[in-house]
């Protein structure tokens, strides 16, 4: 099998175009989620999604409609009831992580007929990811980009100083929600490229190894754009000719270019 | 005295978890004053910033910011908090900070900032005297440093009234004295409602003088009088005399 050949593929073309669409959605929330340290709301939004694939079975629809659903669910009830209920993040994001797994778990089994197959969704398969989901990804990419463009200095300042942004009487509680539903948009994008559980590294690990490199927030999601593009790529060549899966070889890359990242830059500091 | 405060305060009561942390607050600023209010550390100072900004309720009361709601006019005002409330770690450059100070003002849905707010951010810097540091990384800043940028911030859009929580915790004593030469300055040109623990800074430039401890003593005047900072420090306080010639408390009077 030679690179030639496979770019023949319709089904490979499909994953590279994935890859890239995915990687631009990562770099862009993913700055944010680095700089404002939203990981974990990011895997408890992630998990949540699994709820929703779970009834997109149920109901006979299409599972990433579903999880899309579940995930903007979840960041507005997290979002919400951290400024409502006072409660703190990290209880919050626990309580809809397993909520939403233990959702989806149910409703799998409640689902009449074979058990559909969760492991593309838990680990993702880029190399099968399917046209009509390749549009869902184009839509939620132009929602992501014209969000973010326009409201790229405010979120700016929310991310950097939530309570001077409420002096200055910015729609703060707005703009929280709004960064919290485009990293639910995001995650979706990344479900089918590296699945639930790997969301959250191709979400970080790009924005931060591109956060050693400048310390401009636009530039930052310049690079990490890029970078997400070179390891999605760079993990479904690997995956297809070693025939290894690609949710997991593409993590992989980017953690190794991470910890070349923190080693070189550990000797450069000494 | 027909002149319209810039801040007013009435009757403010607010209680936390059973305490009671400001009583019956009563509180005229007006264009002009340099007002300080003082008081030791758990007094309520901050809480009562806070309130005045509108970031925490009061269980009643009214507060008015240039003749309206805090939630309406607050972004009029200058406002430099005690505690960092932001990751030094993030990455924002010194003058992006200052334009951030700005966004308030601005209106519609897409925000950029023009060379003019570039000209209010530069002019704001060199108020505090960090030009050179405009295009540093905040994170590369010393904590003096990140002070007077945090300053910068406040003074970006020319408000009206300035409000400083503590602004010299984070700095030297050559570096303190510089800033109320700075504040003293700035005096002329905005009111300015200062915070601090610390009663030996009441220098020269003040105008008036409260001292909180839930209840705040205030004579409407600059001076000090020994009843107010018994009243809100519950024991005698020694006032020494610092650098500048001016006094704070009442001459003794002479023997009966």
């Amino acid at each position: 099998m030679t690179v030639f050949s496979l770019l023949g593929y319709t089904f490979f073309q499909n994953a590279l175009l994935a890859g890239v669409l995915a990687s631009i959605a990562c770099g862009i929330i993913g700055t944010f989620v680095v700089i404002r340290r939203m990981v974990a709301i990011s895997g408890g939004i992630s998990h949540a999604a699994f709820g929703g694939i779970g009834l997109g079975y149920f109901l006979g629809i299409e599972p990433l409609l579903g999880a899309l659903g579940f995930t903007v669910g979840a960041a507005l009830t997290m979002g919400e009831l951290e400024q409502r209920a006072e409660q703190h993040m990290d209880t919050l994001i626990g309580a809809v992580w397993a909520t939403g797994m233990a959702l989806g778990i149910l409703f799998i089994y409640l689902t009449p007929g074979f058990a559909p197959d969760l492991f593309g969704y838990l680990f993702g398969n880029i190399l099968l990811v399917p046209q009509g989901d390749l549009l869902l990804m184009l839509v939620l990419i132009v929602v992501i980009v014209i969000t973010v463009g326009l409201l790229f200095n405010d979120l700016l300042a929310v991310t950097f100083d939530e309570e001077y942004a409420t002096v200055i009487n910015l729609p703060v509680e707005r703009l929280v929600l709004i960064l919290l539903v485009l990293i639910a948009f995001t995650v979706v994008m990344l479900i089918q490229v590296v699945g639930i559980i790997l969301v959250i590294a191709l979400l970080t690990l790009p924005a931060a190894i591109s956060r050693e490199c400048t310390s401009h927030v636009g530039t930052m999601m310049l690079y990490a754009v890029l970078l997400g593009i070179v390891f999605t790529t760079t993990g479904i060549f690997l995956s297809a000719f070693l025939n290894i899966p690609s949710g997991a070889t593409i993590i992989l890359v980017s953690a190794a270019v991470y910890g070349l990242v923190l080693v070189k830059k550990r000797l450069a500091d000494r | 005295m027909t002149e319209e405060p810039v801040i007013e305060v009435e009757d403010l009561w607010l209680s936390r978890k059973g305490e009671v942390i400001l009583e019956g607050i009563n509180l005229r600023v007006l264009p002009g004053d340099f007002f300080a209010i003082i008081g030791p550390n758990g007094g309520g100072k901050t809480t009562l910033l806070k309130v005045i900004l509108g970031l925490i309720p009061p269980d009643c009361g009214t507060i008015r910011i240039l003749g309206g709601l805090p939630g309406e006019k607050r972004h009029l005002l200058g406002y430099v908090p005690q505690l960092r409330t932001f990751d030094f770690n993030y990455p924002i450059s010194v003058r992006e900070m200052v334009l951030s100070g700005l966004l308030g003002r601005k209106t519609g849905i897409f925000k950029t900032f023009n060379d003019e707010d570039t000209g209010l951010a530069d002019k704001a810097l060199s108020t505090m005297g960090v030009t050179h540091l405009a295009d540093r990384t905040i994170r590369n800043l010393s904590g003096g440093e990140q002070q007077r940028v945090v300053i910068a911030r406040a003074l970006v859009g020319n408000p009206q009234v300035l409000l400083l929580d503590e602004p010299t915790v984070f700095v030297d004593t050559p570096t303190e004295t510089q800033f109320y030469d700075i504040l003293g300055n700035l005096a002329r040109s905005m009111t300015i409602v200062l915070v601090t623990h610390d009663i030996g800074v009441i220098v020269s430039h003040v105008t008036k003088v409260a001292c909180l401890n839930r209840h705040l003593y205030t004579h409407d005047s600059k001076e000090l009088t020994e009843d107010m900072i018994q009243g809100a420090y519950k024991c005698p306080v020694d006032i020494i005399a610092h650098g500048h010639p001016h006094r704070v408390l009442r001459p003794h009077p002479p023997e009966e």
